[in-house]
């Protein structure tokens, strides 16, 4: 019944969530558009469906996939083999990234703009060439970042010195780079991280903060998102370069 | 009915497709590399499985819902015909007041509904026993992508190159981090990258591409890119910003408090 209970609460806490999104869209289709809701019923069905979704998937979270990433932390600390931990790291960053749906969406397009500006030639094999290039160069940066990430929580680097750094390069890069990279070298760092990796990351990150002593986990075990979101900009500015 | 179930069918194959690698690389690396045993493997598998089966009804409901309406919007409000422009004319970046409100609204409302975003602040909250909250987190955050969307349409508008608008934000976040409580750092530069995902991207990916395919002179490959950028740069001096005011706010609250001690008048107020 307790469970009953927990649930229920879980479910309102979603219905909290979601309904700035449902009121934006109801007032702009009704009152600023003035249109009808097309298809009602199935917009219904869907309703309810986002809401056990995300009760499931918070539930499921605090129950399977924040304690895994924690106690794997945890494990590879006391195991206390720095290689290890880091090739688990990359392979990580790179698995969760390589076969991310927002991310073959963006190298499409990104394929495309390449060959409308000349840079290879307009055929599909080229193309699809290019295209995955640069999904194996992105998930390539995420996996650095998050090695990265983890090689900063185990030396205490202080974040903002790496950030601010990467930065610099990211604004140098771009002088040489060709314009048309730019757009989606920007917008790369921000959709590789997705709905399962994040929580993952952040389990790991705060795991290892919390087995290695002087570390806080609440200042020290996050930041590793931020370098998943910025690595990628520097390399696919550098494919633009290269190429 | 039937349509229903096969898009239950595919979503749960390409989340399954998707999930995949993850999974493989966590078991190898567990049963290979660390060689011990999960605490609770049953409760860790179960709680796997219901994380797959939340996404894949979110993103059905999703597909339902949001997509559809906000996809069929995004493109009405930057329809040549909404937004009033001809072909051949320059247009005023005024008169596109719309556009803005409608992109701070869906920016703002798709980052409070964000699953991972809430993961993050939820994780925030019990680790710092409260004293980063999980509703205010994610507020601040949702504040950040909201005006970074309205000024990214903004600058699809303009047509001002990408880089200067980074170029002075990464400047600001630095700045901003000189002053900002230690605390908050890590966090802000992680809501960042958190933000945009399964939510965020489809719809504002429709905002800027159909926005730049409307206006003359704009090319849907070259600007219709940049929107998600601006999302993930802006959460992060909202975030440093909300941890500024919150601890300035608490300062006030204490020498406040500290000077009715001293008065021996007036009730004290607990916070929640």
């Amino acid at each position: 019944m307790t469970w009953l209970r927990s649930l229920l609460r879980l479910q309102a806490g979603s219905a909290r969530d979601l309904a700035s999104i449902v009121l934006v869209i109801a007032i702009f289709q009704l009152a600023v558009l003035r249109q009808p809701f097309p298809n009602l019923g199935s917009a219904l069905v869907g309703l309810v469906l986002l809401l056990l979704g995300l009760t499931l998937f918070t539930r499921g979270l605090d129950v399977g996939l924040f304690p895994l990433g924690e106690s794997m932390a945890h494990d590879f600390a006391r195991k206390g083999s720095v290689s290890w931990l880091l090739a688990f790291a990359f392979a990580l960053g790179f698995g969760s990234t390589v076969a991310e749906p927002a991310l073959i969406a963006i190298a499409e397009e990104a394929s495309e703009v390449a060959a409308h500006a000349g840079v290879i030639t307009d055929s599909e094999t080229a193309r699809d060439r290019y295209a995955l290039g640069l999904r194996l160069t992105v998930a390539a940066a995420v996996g650095v970042a998050i090695v990265l990430g983890v090689f900063r929580i185990l030396a205490g680097w202080p974040i903002h010195l790496m950030i601010a750094g990467g930065y610099l390069l990211v604004v140098s890069m771009t002088m040489f780079a060709p314009a048309e990279i730019v757009g989606i070298a920007y917008d790369s760092g921000g959709v590789t991280t997705s709905t399962i990796t994040v929580p993952l990351v952040t389990a790991l990150g705060v795991g290892l903060a919390s087995s290695i002593e002087g570390r806080n986990p609440a200042i020290d075990g996050f930041g590793l998102i931020a370098f998943a979101s910025l690595t990628p900009i520097v390399f696919v500015l550098l494919y633009g370069i290269l190429l | 009915m039937i349509s229903l179930l096969e898009e239950l069918l595919r979503t749960t194959g390409e989340t399954i497709r998707d999930v995949l690698p993850i999974a493989a690389i966590l078991v190898f690396f567990q049963l290979f590399v660390l060689r011990k045993k999960l605490p609770d493997p049953r409760r860790i598998v179960s709680g796997f499985l219901m994380v797959l089966a939340g996404l894949v009804l979110f993103l059905i409901g999703l597909e339902q819902t949001v997509f559809p309406v906000g996809k069929t919007m995004a493109a009405q409000f930057s329809a040549p015909s909404f937004l009033g422009v001809e072909a051949g004319q320059s247009a005023d970046p005024a008169a596109f007041a719309w556009i803005y409100l409608f992109a701070f609204a869906i920016g703002f409302s798709t980052t409070i509904a964000e699953p991972a975003l809430i993961a993050v602040a939820q994780k925030a909250e019990s680790l710092t026993a409260g004293a980063i909250g999980s509703w205010g987190l994610r507020l601040a955050v949702a504040t950040g992508v909201a005006i970074g969307i309205s000024l990214g349409t903004l600058r699809i508008v303009l047509g001002t190159p990408l880089h200067y608008f980074i170029g002075v934000g990464y400047v600001v976040v630095i700045v901003q981090t000189l002053f900002a409580p230690r605390m908050i750092v890590p966090l802000a530069y992680d809501s960042g990258g958190v933000t945009t995902s399964t939510v965020t991207v489809p719809l504002v990916a429709a905002l800027g591409l159909g926005l730049a395919e409307s206006l003359p002179g704009r090319s849907p490959l070259i600007d219709g890119f940049g929107l998600i950028a601006f999302a993930s740069l802006f959460p992060m001096m909202t975030v440093m910003a909300y941890a500024q005011i919150s601890e300035w706010l608490a300062r006030r609250d204490r020498a406040e408090r500290a000077g009715a001690e001293t008065d021996l008048i007036g009730s004290q107020e607990e916070g929640p």
